[in-house]
């Protein structure tokens, strides 16, 4: 298609093999945290992650920067599956990728200083001395709007949003290209949030930044991408154009998610006709046959059960539209 | 499986608990320092727990004990008023006056002396052998807990055969093998202690190895080696000291035994164990003989177990 | 329901609510007034660390204390002082008359007694009834918060439950005496989006079918124009702002309010609408700052701002606010900022 595609994901599983017993280790069952998911990010844009808890939003990040090996399937980075590279060769891309977590309070070491942790990258990679990167990383603050005379404070110090702009500051070290976000603000306060999506935004414009944005909240996930795709246990759903997606979405999972969605808006909420999903979500553990929505799908028929949907473009334009319903588009 | 779920909610739940408790929000300009200073005063999980020990006199008990006993072992030529081997015969059993304050032994040493002197014994034995046992078991459960799989798995089976066997008799067992002497007993217990320790490491491992801060440094391509060292030992140390500190005075009482048992340190050296069995068959007659160097034992083991004990409360103080 | 009538079912008098720590006291919650009216659901909205966990539990008098002290204050329910009543008056009035519903379920049920246990538990503590009366007015419990199989569920223990379903429980034992209100503590924060609005939905339905009231706490606007008929807002401890929620929506007049309201990511705004923050940093509730507490992150701050603290007064007919300059919104000489 095109070659602007900074990063393609291809068919990815990622099984967690559960053992039990004492000293035997007998396999006994797996979790399909991710099963044979594909979808591509290109440059420059942020491409959001949906889905509810445990339906393997991080595990994706995870895969994607080769912290556990993949069970299946390939990550193309820049035209380098890296899966097939060596750990050196790994360490270079590294620099190009980078992750930022969810929780500001588990994702900073409490025993080092906000110098040492956003000057780890430059100490790992051997760059400059050691004024020098003082002298980056009191930079870094700044670009972050963060007091460079904080630079050996500790970051129990700070607030949870000050906290996570020193994790920002720690994956923009080494001016990568693409940033892995995994729900950079779901800990935080709502105006908290809206200081760090602008920070985001604003980065992103100024060192040409490619994000992976993973997140649950559907409000903000709409506010910062361009594309979106929504997982479900696992699997890809539904993939398009951020307006698309939310204007015509196609899959019943997509319509029930964001009809879930309350909006700070009491007039609107008033005449709003809500469908809520029934039942929980089911275990990864032993997922439904055929479309492993369709326990929960009001739309659900017999071949719901039987086959699995695959996931096929209803762009209406020359765009792409997916999603993985036999019966896609048809309302709730 | 489920567990993971259910993790996985908590942890959100935890977040949005902990979550900024105290919410300082700044946009682009950087935020008023005087308002910071005052809001976060300046503090550490170790100065905190510092504070906390402060606090809690029993603990404060236990740390001038272990500090004054120190102090003794480290001056004891200047503090001891003989010399702890030299023989009066003239002054054999005499009990406590003003000349020899705890009185003399079978062989005319002053017994005051040798209860200084011992203490030298006591503190190298503490020291080095829970040192021994620390560095063992923090290596073993760095790999264990580090590594998972196999070498977990061997090494903890490994470590529930050291804690199936009573330390005393292990200790005896090994003794009796190496032969006596003070480096023996360092050996003896050394071993034997590191189950312990490489069992707590391990499991504080465990739990730091899945923080986000470990992934951030992975991420960014640390080495095991720069993960372990620089992000894992100092968030997992707390417990160690604090189990390091009580072991001390186990190791103490377990020398005592082995001296006592003419397993550890040789005559004439003095060692409070070895002072102990000497006095044995001479209770009726020099009741001091066993008093002093009992007491001694007591009040050690005392006190570094008072000082665990608050140093687990000051670095916790959810536990109590 | 009009704003006059004599339907209160609680009302909230200058609550003040103080921590006395090593640092110095804690001012959670000061000077906190409002009511509640019967079949109403209150939203509390504010940021965190603003008193709305304090506020609730000060309600029931689950203060820990120390260090935590009710300093002042009324707290009045069906006529009667809840801050005047003895020991034996609470535990009859806790669970009975006001229950609470708290953001966590893991931790509000006991790992080690089965579900069933566990409400029939609740139940008995305030119903004298046989244990098979008891037992069916379990079932009929957990068949009203829509708990599937019953019978097998009763038997479970609380990790054999998912994250909704445990809160479907609580809600069970909350509603167990019909309390005339329901406080709910950010009830669904733990929980995921689909869950979330099952959860809203049979709180709703239930607060319909037992005619009681609800005190929502929560983050979330879009649940509080969803749900709550009035909304208290909460700055540092204090309201700055209560009324009916379109008012809060639509023409809020505390400048605390307003730039909550640009603040937040909305589902039905597009990619390139710029979020507005609040700039500035919320006080520390130690040494609040003389004046306005909201003054410092104020744009419309003014000199009076400065020298005391503006009471919270009915700038319009059932719109309270805490603000000098709240008039001046209302009559549209002082325009908002974009
Ligand atoms: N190391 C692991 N071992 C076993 N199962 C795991 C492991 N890591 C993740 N899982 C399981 O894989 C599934 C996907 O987890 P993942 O953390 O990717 O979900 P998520 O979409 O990020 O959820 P959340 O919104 O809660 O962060 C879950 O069912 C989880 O329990
Ligand atoms: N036991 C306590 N000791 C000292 N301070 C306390 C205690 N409990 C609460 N506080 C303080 O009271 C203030 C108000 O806390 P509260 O829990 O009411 O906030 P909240 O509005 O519910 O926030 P959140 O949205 O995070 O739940 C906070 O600053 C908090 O630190
Ligand atoms: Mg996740
Ligand atoms: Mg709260």
């Amino acid at each position: 298609m095109n070659d602007n595609k900074l990063l393609e994901v291809k068919n990815l599983k990622k099984y967690f093999n559960l053992r039990s017993g004492f000293l035997s280790q007998r396999f006994s069952g797996s979790v399909k945290a991710i099963d044979g998911i594909s979808f591509f990010i290109n440059k420059g844009e942020t491409f959001g992650l949906v889905g509810e808890s445990g339906c393997g939003k991080s595990t994706t990040a995870r895969v994607i920067l080769r912290l556990t090996n993949p069970t299946e399937g390939e990550v193309i980075y820049n035209n380098i599956n890296i899966f097939k590279i060596s750990s050196r060769e790994m360490f270079k891309v590294r620099r190009e990728i980078q992750i930022i977590f969810q929780d500001p309070y588990a994702s900073l070491s409490p025993r080092m200083t906000v110098g040492d942790i956003i000057g780890e990258p430059y100490e790992i990679h051997s760059i400059g001395n050691r004024q020098e990167r003082t002298k980056k990383v009191k930079n870094l603050l700044k670009v972050v709007g963060l007091n460079p005379e904080h630079i050996n404070r500790y970051p129990h110090e700070f607030s949870g949003g000050q906290r996570q702009r020193i994790g920002i500051a720690r994956a923009l070290a080494l001016t990568p290209k693409i940033i892995l976000c995994d729900e950079p603000v779901s800990a935080l306060d709502v105006s908290v949030q809206a200081q760090i999506l602008n920070l985001m935004s604003s980065l992103q414009k100024e060192f040409d930044l490619t994000y992976l944005f993973i997140a649950h909240d559907l409000s903000v996930v709409k506010h910062v991408s361009d594309r979106v795709g929504v997982m479900y246990l696992g699997k890809i759903v539904e993939i398009a154009k951020s307006e698309d997606l939310y204007e015509k979405p196609l899959h019943p999972y997509t319509m029930g998610l964001l009809s879930a969605v309350p909006i700070p808006d009491p007039q609107l909420e008033r005449q709003r006709k809500r469908i809520i999903l029934q039942g929980d979500v089911p275990s990864p553990l032993n997922p439904p046959s055929g479309c492993r929505f369709h326990p929960r799908c009001p739309n659900a028929q017999e071949i719901c059960s039987i086959e699995e949907p695959q996931l096929k473009n209803y762009s209406e334009d020359a765009g792409e539209h997916l999603a993985a319903c036999f019966f896609a588009g048809k309302p709730i | 499986m489920h567990g993971w779920i259910q993790e996985s909610g908590l942890k959100k739940k935890k977040l949005m608990f902990e979550k900024e408790k105290e919410s300082i929000g700044i946009t682009g300009e950087i935020a008023e320092d005087s308002y910071l200073e005052k809001k976060y005063s300046r503090s550490s999980l170790y100065k905190d727990a510092l504070k906390r020990l402060r606090r809690n006199k029993l603990a404060m008990l236990g740390l001038a004990i272990v500090i004054a006993l120190i102090l003794i072992a480290l001056f004891a030529p200047l503090l001891a008023p003989y010399d702890p081997i030299a023989r009066i015969k003239a002054d054999s059993s005499l009990a406590p006056s003003s000349v020899h304050l705890f009185g003399t032994d079978l062989l005319g040493r002053d017994i005051f002396s040798r209860v200084i002197y011992g203490s030298r014994i006591s503190i190298e034995v503490g020291i080095i052998a829970v040192g021994i046992s620390v560095i063992i078991g923090l290596f073993l459960g760095a790999l264990s807990g580090y590594f998972g799989n196999i070498p977990d798995t061997v090494i903890m089976r490994i470590a529930d055969i050291f804690f199936a066997f009573p330390y005393i008799l292990g200790a005896i067992a090994i003794m009796t093998v190496l032969g006596p002497g003070v480096i023996n007993i360092f050996i003896a217990i050394g071993i034997l202690g590191w189950a312990s320790f490489a069992r707590i490491f391990r499991s504080s491992i465990l739990t730091i190895k899945n923080k986000e801060y470990i992934e951030a440094a992975r991420a960014l391509g640390a080495s095991n080696y720069r993960i372990i060292t620089k992000h894992i030992f100092p968030n997992a140390f707390a417990p160690i000291i604090v189990y390091a500190t009580m072991n001390i005075g186990t190791a103490i009482i377990v020398e005592a035994a082995l001296s006592f048992l003419g397993l550890g340190v040789q005559p004439p050296t003095a060692a409070w164990g070895k002072m102990l069995a000497e006095s044995l068959d001479y209770i009726d007659i020099a009741p001091w003989m066993m008093v002093f160097p009992g007491l001694a034992i007591v009040i050690t083991v005392l006190g570094f177990v008072l000082l665990g004990d608050g140093l687990r409360d000051a670095f916790d103080p959810k536990l109590r | 329901m009009d704003s006059s009538g004599n339907n209160k079912i609680l009302e909230v008098n200058n609550l003040k609510t103080y921590f006395y720590t090593d640092g110095g006291i804690v001012k959670a919650v000061d000077g906190v007034s409002f009511d509640l009216k019967v079949m109403e659901t209150l939203g509390i909205v504010g940021e965190t660390g603003s008193g709305k966990s304090v506020t609730a539990l000060s309600i029931l008098r689950l203060i820990p204390q120390p260090p935590g002290k009710i300093v002042e204050g009324e707290i009045i329910f069906d006529g009667k002082n809840i801050l005047d009543m003895d020991k034996k008056e609470l535990q009859d009035f806790r669970g009975n008359k006001i229950s609470m519903i708290f953001q966590d379920p893991m931790t509000s049920l006991n790992p080690v007694f089965t579900i069933g246990n566990q409400l029939m538990e609740a139940i008995l503590a305030h119903k004298k009834i046989t244990k098979k009366e008891c037992r069916e007015e379990s079932y009929r419990l957990l068949e009203l918060v829509g708990i599937p199989d019953i019978k097998r569920r009763f038997e479970s223990y609380p990790h054999e439950f998912s994250g909704g379903m445990r809160q479907r429980v609580m809600i069970a034992m909350a509603i167990a005496n019909s309390p005339s209100i329901l406080i709910a503590d950010e009830p669904t924060t733990a929980l995921d989006v689909t869950i979330q609005a099952q959860i809203l939905e049979l709180m709703d339905e239930l607060k319909e079918k037992t005619k009681s009231s609800i005190i929502i706490i929560t983050h979330d606007l879009g649940v509080v124009a969803k749900y709550a008929d009035r909304v208290m807002v909460m700055y540092a401890g204090r309201p700055v702002e209560f009324s009916q929620v379109d008012n809060i929506f639509y023409n809020p007049l505390h400048p605390y309010t307003i730039g909550l309201m640009k603040s937040i990511a909305r589902l039905d705004h597009g990619k390139n609408e710029k979020l507005k923050p609040i700039e500035g940093t919320p006080p520390s509730l130690i040494d609040l700052p003389e004046g306005c507490v909201f003054r410092v992150r104020c744009e419309y701050a003014e000199d009076e701002c400065k020298s005391q603290y503006p009471p919270l007064s009915e700038i319009e007919p059932g719109h309270f606010v805490s603000c000098f300059r709240a008039k001046e919104f209302l009559s549209g000489s002082l325009v908002r900022n974009k």
